[in-house]
C-alpha cells in the first residue's frame, strides 16, 4: 500500500528552564492510505509531542528538531516554512484534540469555527460555506444543525463539541487525520459514540488516521496498527494482532497485563512499577530496563536496535538478540500468544 | 530498520535484577521552594537589579544624612537657593553651581560666596537637600513599611479565618469585605486624614483602613482553593490538628503569593504617601518626605528644577523596583510558569 | 442576570449610605468650626451665621436634615462661595474634568492595547521588552511627577504648550491628558500582554493554527477577542486611578475642574464641598464598577447566555 507519511529518525528537544528535554529520541514510522495507526504509551512517552510535531504546532521559541524528516507525500514537513505548512494544516492535515470543553473558541460561534477552514482552504463564498457546514454538523450526528450553527461551544455538551471539533477536522477532506486522545476527557458511553463516529467517516472519506492514546481498549478497537512508545522512542511496532498476541518487548508486556480484562482469571491487577524516565537526562541504554524484570546487563550499557519480527513487526530489545537468553513472558501473555500462529507458545487453537 | 548486530560479549546478555526502587531514582537534584525560587528569580536581570536598586537606597536612606556635611533642619538663610554643586564633577560642566539669575547664567556660589559644596543644593531656606532627601526616603520607606506590615498582618488573618473556618463566619466577615471594597480607597484615605492631625501616624492609618482588604480576599481565595485539596484532606484523614494543616500546608503553598502582594503594597504605600503630601494632605513642615519634597519642588519648577528632580527620580526608582521586583518574584512563585 | 444585578444595586445602596453617614459624622467631629476659622466673628455674629447653616442644632437633626436632602439631591451650601450650591458647584466643574478623564482613559486604552499585543505577540524580544519598560515606568512614576516634568520640559523649557489652565482650547487639555493616561496604558497594556499570552497557549488557539490560520488570523480573529473582553473588568479601578490622577493632575495644571476644586475645598476646610465631592466621586466610582460588571456579562457570551453570575 501506499505511504503517505514517513518519519524518519525524527528526534527533538525542547528547550526548558531545568535544561534540555529530549522528548523525542529518534522515531521512526510510517503511515499508509486508508489505515489507522495507534501510538500508545504512558503519558510523557512522547506520543503526543510526535503528532504535533508533525503538524509542526509546537511553539517555536522552545523547541527544535534536532535530525531526522517527516516526509508527507514526499515533502519534509520540518523543512517547509510557515506560509506553506499553514496551507497543509486543516487541509492535508487535521487534528482532533484531547479536550473538547478547552478547544473551542469560547466567544466565536460554531458556524464560524467550522467554516473557518472550508473558508481557508477551498475557494467557497459564505453561504456555500454554511452550507456544508451543516452538512458536516449532519454527518458527525448533531441534530438541528441549522439552529445549533449559530450558538456558542458553551451551549453544548461535551460528547457533541468534539462531535463539532471532529467536524472542523474533516471539513476539508484531509488526507491525515490526526486525533491527540480524542476520547480520553469523555464518559465512557459518549467514548463509545465517538470512536463509532470515527470509524465511519473513515470509510466515508477513506482518510488515514493517527489515533494516540493510553487505553488499549481503544486501540483494539480502532486500529490497524499499533505503535507503542517509552521514553521517546517506538519500542515496538504491528500490526493489532501482533502487538496484542505476540507482543516482543517488556513494556509491551506490562501494559498489556495492566490492561483489566474480563477472560483474564487473575484477580490482581498488574502494575508497572516505578515511574517514566525523565527525559531531561534519559538513561543510557533501554529506558524501560529500570522499571523491567527482564533487563539483561546491556540494556543498562546501549540502547537496543530494532530487531525484525515479521514484516510487519518490530521491537526495540535486547531479548530478541540471538545471544540474548530465553525469557518467558509474564503468563497473562503467555496465555495471549498461544493463541498466536507464529509465536512460539503458539498452540494452533483458533482464535 | 536495519539489523546492525556488532559482535557482543556473551556476559553483556546476562540477566540482571534491578531493584524496583532505583526505577524511582530521580536524576534530577530535588529543590527546594525557596531553592527554586531563587533559582528563577537569579535569572530575572530586572528583579535582581531592583534588588540591589534597592538595597542602595535604603542603605542611603540612612546613610544619606551622615555623609552630608550639612543638617538637615539647618536653615542657612545666606546659602539659599544653590544649585547642586560636587567636588570634581563640577569641572565637567554640571552639577557645577551654576544657576539662572534674572536671566543670566552664573555661579550662585560665587556670587554668594560660599565655600562649602552643597551635593543636591538647597531650598528656599538653605537646607541642604542632600540631607533632606534622604531623610525624607526614611520618612517615606518607614511609612510604605509599616502600612505594607499592617495590611500583610490584618489581611492574613482575616482572609485566613474567613477562608479556613467558612461556614456562616466567612460568610458574614465576606458581606463586610463586600461593602467595604465598594468604598473607593481615595475617599476613605481623605476623609481619614482630615480627621486626624496630620502627620505620619495618621497617613498610616489612612492607607491601611482599606488596604488590607485586598491582602485578605487573595488570602481567602488561595485557602479555600487549598483546603479542599487532597494532600490536606490526605493529611485530615491522618489525624492532624487544625494548627498542623495550617503551619505545614496551607501557610506553606500561600506564602508566595503573601509574598508577592506585600511587593505590590509597599509601593502603593509609597505612592499615597506622596499623594497626599503633594495635595497638602501629607507631613507637614519641618518634617520631610517624598511626597512634600516634591510638593516644595513643583513650587520652585520654574526657577530651580533640581529641588523637583532629585526627590520625583528617588520616588520613581523607588517604584519601578518595587514594581520589578514583585513581578519579578511572581513569576518565581507562580507554580503556573513551572515547566 | 436579574438577580445578580438587584443585589449588587442592593450593595451598592447600602455601601453608599455608609458612606454619606461616615462622611457627615466625621465632618462632625472635626476640630474647629469652619466659619470659626475662616473669619474672626464675635460669639453673636457667629451664632447668627451657625443658626444660618443649621449648625446650632443638634447632632442627629442635623444628620436627618442632612440625609433628607440628599436624597433630593442636594449637597448643602458652600461656606467658602457665599452659600453657593454645591451641587451646582459640582455640575459646574465637571466639563473639563469630563473632558480629561474620557481623553485620557481612551489614548491610555488604546495605546495600552496595542503595546500590550505588541509585546504578547514578540514575545522575548526587543519589542517586548520595550513595551513591557513603559508599561513598568507608567505604573511606577506617580502621575503628578511625569506631569510636572512635561510642564518643565513642553511648557516652559520647549514653550510648545500652554503652562497651565483651560484657555487654549484643546491644547489646553493635551500635557493633562498624556498625564492621566500613563497609568491606564500601563495597567491596559500589563493586562493584555498576560491575557494574549494565557489565551496564545489555550487549546482553542492550537485548534486554530491546526486550521491552517496563520499568525496573523490567530491573533487577531482568535485570541484578541478574548483576550479583550476581561480587560473590561480592570475599568473600574482604572477609573478610581484617573479620579485619583485627576486631583493632582488638575492642581498642576491649574484645570477648573473637580478635582482642583476639590483639593482647594480641602486647604480652606470648606466640609459642604468636601463632603459633596467625596460623595459624588463615591457615586461615580460605585456606579461604574457597577456598570462595568454588567457590561462585562453582556459582552462576554459565555456568561450572557448562560445567565451565570462572574
Amino acid at each position: 500500500m501506499e505511504k503517505i507519511l514517513e518519519v524518519k529518525d525524527l528526534q527533538l528537544s525542547f528547550h526548558t528552564f531545568a535544561g534540555e528535554v529530549q522528548a523525542i529520541r529518534g522515531v521512526n514510522f510510517d503511515l499508509l492510505k486508508g489505515e489507522t495507526l495507534a501510538i500508545v504509551g504512558e503519558s510523557g512517552s512522547g506520543k503526543s509531542v510526535t503528532t504535533k510535531a508533525i503538524m509542526r504546532l509546537l511553539p517555536e521559541s522552545s523547541s527544535e528538531f534536532k535530525s531526522g524528516e517527516i516526509l508527507f507525500n514526499g515533502k519534509d514537513l520540518t523543512k517547509l516554512s510557515d506560509k506553506e505548512m499553514q496551507k497543509i494544516r486543516g487541509k492535508d492535515i487535521s487534528m482532533i484534540f484531547q479536550d473538547p470543553m478547552t478547544s473551542l473558541n469560547p466567544t466565536m460561534t460554531i458556524g464560524r469555527q467550522i467554516t473557518e477552514p472550508l473558508l481557508k482552504h477551498q475557494k467557497v463564498g459564505k453561504t456555500q460555506a454554511k452550507k456544508v457546514a451543516i452538512d458536516l454538523l449532519r454527518m458527525v450526528g448533531m441534530p438541528k444543525p441549522e439552529l445549533r450553527i449559530k450558538q456558542y461551544p458553551h451551549q453544548f455538551s461535551g460528547g457533541q463539541r468534539q462531535r463539532i471539533v471532529i467536524a472542523i477536522a474533516l471539513a476539508c477532506n484531509p488526507q491525515i487525520l490526526i486525533a491527540d486522545e480524542p476520547t480520553t476527557a469523555l464518559d465512557v458511553t459518549i467514548q463509545a459514540q465517538i470512536l463509532e463516529l470515527m470509524k465511519d467517516l473513515q470509510k466515508k472519506i477513506d482518510t488515514s488516521i493517527i489515533f494516540i492514546t493510553h487505553d488499549l481498549g481503544v486501540v483494539a478497537n480502532v486500529a490497524d496498527r499499533v505503535a507503542v512508545m517509552y521514553g521517546g522512542r517506538i519500542v515496538e511496532m504491528g500490526t493489532v494482532d501482533e502487538i496484542f498476541y505476540n507482543p516482543q518487548h517488556p513494556y509491551t508486556w506490562g501494559l498489556l497485563s495492566s490492561m483489566p480484562s474480563l477472560d483474564t482469571a487473575e484477580e490482581k491487577l498488574y502494575a508497572i512499577p516505578g515511574t517514566p524516565p525523565d527525559l531531561l537526562d534519559p538513561p543510557k541504554g533501554d529506558a524501560f530496563a529500570l522499571r523491567s524484570e527482564y533487563a539483561l546487563a546491556i540494556d543498562l550499557e546501549q540502547a537496543p536496535p530494532v530487531f525484525k519480527v515479521s514484516d510487519t513487526h518490530f521491537a526495540a530489545t535486547w531479548l530478541l538478540h540471538p545471544d540474548a537468553p530465553e525469557v518467558d513472558p509474564p503468563l497473562s501473555i503467555i496465555e495471549r500468544m498461544k493463541k498466536f500462529p507464529g509465536s512460539r507458545y503458539y498452540e494452533g487453537v483458533a482464535r | 530498520m536495519t539489523q546492525n548486530l556488532d559482535k557482543l560479549p556473551t556476559e553483556s546478555f546476562k540477566r540482571i535484577t534491578i531493584d524496583s526502587s532505583q526505577a524511582e531514582k530521580i536524576s534530577k537534584p530535588s529543590l527546594s521552594f525557596w531553592q527554586d525560587a531563587w533559582l528563577r528569580i537569579r535569572k530575572n536581570k530586572a528583579a535582581i537589579v531592583s534588588m540591589v536598586l534597592l538595597v542602595l537606597i535604603i542603605v542611603m536612606a540612612f546613610l544619606g544624612p551622615v555623609l552630608s556635611p550639612h543638617d538637615a533642619e539647618k536653615q542657612t538663610i545666606t546659602h539659599a537657593n544653590l544649585p547642586p554643586k560636587v567636588q570634581g564633577i563640577e569641572k565637567l560642566g554640571f552639577m557645577d553651581g551654576v544657576g539662572v539669575v534674572g536671566g543670566k547664567e552664573m555661579d550662585l556660589y560665587e556670587r554668594k560666596k560660599v565655600d562649602e559644596y552643597y551635593w543636591f543644593g538647597t531650598d528656599g531656606l538653605g537646607r541642604d537637600m542632600f540631607s533632606r532627601l534622604w531623610e525624607g526616603t526614611q520618612i517615606s520607606l518607614f511609612i510604605a513599611f509599616v502600612a505594607a506590615f499592617i495590611d500583610l498582618v490584618v489581611g492574613v488573618i482575616y482572609g485566613g479565618i474567613s477562608g479556613y473556618y467558612g461556614g456562616r463566619v466567612d460568610d458574614a466577615m465576606q458581606r463586610v469585605v463586600e461593602i467595604l471594597i465598594g468604598i473607593p480607597n481615595l475617599i476613605v484615605v481623605i476623609l481619614m486624614i482630615l480627621v486626624m492631625k496630620p502627620g505620619i501616624t495618621a497617613i498610616i492609618i489612612a492607607i491601611t483602613l482599606t488596604g488590607w482588604i485586598g491582602m485578605s480576599r487573595i488570602v481567602r481565595g488561595q485557602i479555600l482553593k487549598f483546603k479542599n485539596q487532597e494532600f490536606v484532606l490526605a493529611s485530615r484523614t491522618l489525624g492532624a490538628s487544625n494548627n498542623r494543616i495550617i503551619a505545614k500546608h496551607l501557610i506553606p503553598n500561600i506564602l508566595g503569593v503573601i509574598i508577592i502582594n506585600t511587593m505590590f503594597t509597599i509601593p502603593g504605600a509609597i505612592f499615597f504617601e506622596a499623594f497626599l503630601s503633594f495635595i497638602g494632605l501629607g507631613l507637614q513642615p519641618p518634617a520631610a518626605s517624598l511626597g512634600t519634597l516634591i510638593n516644595d519642588g513643583f513650587r520652585l519648577l520654574e526657577f530651580q528644577p533640581y529641588i523637583l528632580l532629585y526627590p520625583s527620580l528617588v520616588l520613581s526608582l523607588l517604584m519601578v523596583a518595587f514594581n520589578l521586583l514583585g513581578d519579578g518574584l511572581r513569576d518565581a512563585f507562580d507554580p503556573k510558569m513551572k515547566d | 442576570m436579574a438577580k445578580y444585578i438587584v443585589k449588587r444595586v442592593f450593595y451598592m445602596f447600602i455601601t453608599l449610605f455608609l458612606i454619606a453617614t461616615a462622611t457627615f459624622f466625621l465632618m462632625k467631629t472635626l476640630p474647629g468650626s469652619p466659619i470659626s476659622s475662616a473669619s474672626k466673628l464675635n460669639p453673636q455674629q457667629l451664632a447668627v451665621v451657625e443658626a444660618k447653616y443649621g449648625l446650632d442644632q443638634p447632632l442627629p437633626v442635623q444628620y436627618g436634615k442632612y440625609m433628607l436632602n440628599l436624597v433630593q439631591g442636594d449637597l448643602g451650601n458652600s461656606y467658602q462661595f457665599k452659600g453657593a450650591d454645591v451641587t451646582d458647584l459640582i455640575i459646574s466643574r465637571l466639563g473639563p474634568s469630563f473632558i480629561l478623564g474620557a481623553q485620557g482613559l481612551i489614548l491610555g486604552v488604546a495605546i495600552g492595547i496595542i503595546l500590550g499585543m505588541i509585546a504578547a505577540l514578540k514575545q522575548n524580544t526587543i519589542w517586548d521588552y520595550g513595551s513591557t519598560f513603559i508599561a513598568i515606568i507608567g505604573i511606577s512614576i506617580p502621575s503628578f511627577v511625569f506631569a510636572t516634568f512635561l510642564q518643565y520640559w513642553l511648557a516652559i523649557k520647549w514653550e510648545l504648550l500652554p503652562v497651565a489652565l483651560w484657555d487654549d482650547g484643546w491644547k489646553s487639555s493635551i500635557m493633562p491628558s498624556i498625564a492621566l493616561a500613563m497609568g491606564p496604558l500601563a495597567t491596559a497594556a500589563r493586562f493584555i500582554r498576560t491575557e494574549m499570552i494565557e489565551v496564545l497557549s489555550s487549546d482553542y488557539i492550537t485548534l486554530a493554527k491546526s486550521k491552517g490560520a496563520s499568525s496573523f488570523e490567530v491573533a487577531f480573529k482568535h485570541a484578541f477577542r478574548n483576550a479583550l473582553i476581561p480587560l473590561v473588568t480592570v475599568l473600574g479601578p482604572l477609573a478610581a486611578g484617573l479620579l485619583t490622577g485627576s486631583l493632582v493632575i488638575e492642581n498642576i495644571f491649574a484645570i477648573p475642574g473637580i478635582g482642583e476644586q476639590f483639593v482647594k475645598a480641602i486647604m480652606v476646610s470648606d466640609f459642604s464641598v468636601i463632603m459633596g465631592t467625596t460623595l459624588f466621586f463615591s457615586v461615580f466610582l460605585i456606579f461604574v464598577i457597577l456598570v462595568v460588571d454588567i457590561l462585562y456579562g453582556i459582552i462576554d457570551p459565555r456568561i450572557r447566555l448562560s445567565g451565570g453570575n462572574s
